[in-house]
């Protein structure tokens, strides 16, 4: 074989495994995981559930969020729905925003699943999933508390809250003494 | 020649067929094997998950609806992204999942080939040549020692 063809090969084959390198190395330090409390919560722009609304995480800054990740065809979310809509009532006017993230799921079960719930608190849906890989979603249902900067806070908690959980960590999120 | 292009048209036949027939009248099964599971990464064929049930009850309902193949996937993806179909749509972008491992296996075999032809060649420069009558010639010294042993056992 000739010299100047044997070394383009071997470049090429060179090539191909620095390229098979860097996807593997791209995919090793680009993992999305779930952001730590103090980080600035990934902010988002998703359709309104109900409405062809636009809303984003960053028009709630100025207000601790409670941000509820959910899908219709979850049981445990079935049941943490009611805590989730009396928090709102109580605390909408302390500047709280409880805000409903629904992924995987269909149009119409998750409308019903509002329905049924009478779920008032603004609901987002998001089709593709794009959030849960920033917010390192790895089931239903996970919430995450948000202060007024737009900064994680307090505990991620991923299953069912509890009414102590939401209790504690929303006054961690207002700034007073949890 | 019109045998041929019968049996071209047959075959053809044969292979458009049951394309159409699965576009137009869906079933279960095989959508199952085209379409992925959004929680649990797997095809719904082989996934037991909530939103698995709850997929299959909609494509259910939409093959008693006479939806198409197509139509249903559609109504899918609009649900769930793209992510949900077992493998890329064969359009824009995604037509290069499609074409680079055909382009691939046609680069490698030219590769084979090349190399291949390279090394026959190779090996027959190196043969010991041949005489017009097919039999191997000898190197003329070998030739010349071969003929004076043989004079030498005659004498």
């Amino acid at each position: 074989m000739p010299g100047r063809l044997r070394i383009a090969l071997q470049a090429a084959a060179v090539l191909v495994v620095a390229l098979l390198l860097a996807l593997l190395g791209w995919k090793v330090f680009n993992r999305e995981e779930a952001p730590d409390a103090g980080r600035p919560a990934p902010d988002f722009t998703l359709p309104h559930l109900s409405s062809d609304e636009q809303v984003s995480l960053a028009s709630f800054r100025g207000k601790a969020v409670v941000l509820n990740f959910w899908a219709s065809w979850c049981g445990p979310c079935k049941d943490e729905a009611p805590l989730l809509e009396s928090a709102w009532n109580r605390y909408k006017n302390q500047g709280v925003v409880v805000l409903g993230v629904d992924a995987q799921d269909f149009d119409v079960d998750a409308q019903r699943f509002v329905d049924r719930a009478g779920i008032t608190y603004p609901v987002v849906r998001d089709k593709h999933g794009s959030t849960l890989g920033h917010y390192g979603v790895t089931g239903f249902p996970e919430t995450w508390f948000i202060d007024a900067q737009g900064r994680i806070v307090g505990e991620h908690v991923a299953g069912p809250l509890t009414e102590e959980d939401l209790e504690r960590n929303i006054k961690i999120a207002l700034g007073e003494p949890a | 020649m019109t045998r041929k292009l019968l049996a071209a048209l047959v075959v053809a036949l044969a292979v458009v067929a049951p394309a159409a027939a699965s576009e137009q009248s869906p079933t279960l099964p095989e959508l199952e094997r085209e379409l992925i599971c959004p929680t649990c990464h797997e095809t719904l064929a082989a996934s037991t998950s909530p939103i698995a049930d709850r997929m299959r009850a909609f494509i259910r309902a939409r093959i008693a609806a006479g939806d198409t193949k197509s139509e249903i996937k559609d109504k899918l993806v609009d649900q769930f992204g793209e992510s949900v179909l077992a493998a890329p749509p064969k359009s824009g972008f995604n037509l290069l999942a499609w074409v680079l491992p055909l382009v691939g296996v046609v680069l490698a075999a030219g590769v084979v080939g090349f190399l291949t032809y390279r090394w026959s060649r190779s090996r027959k420069a190196e043969e010991p040549g041949q005489s017009a009558n097919g039999r191997f010639s000898l190197d003329p010294e070998l030739e010349r020692r071969l003929d004076e042993e043989l004079a030498r056992y005659d004498a």
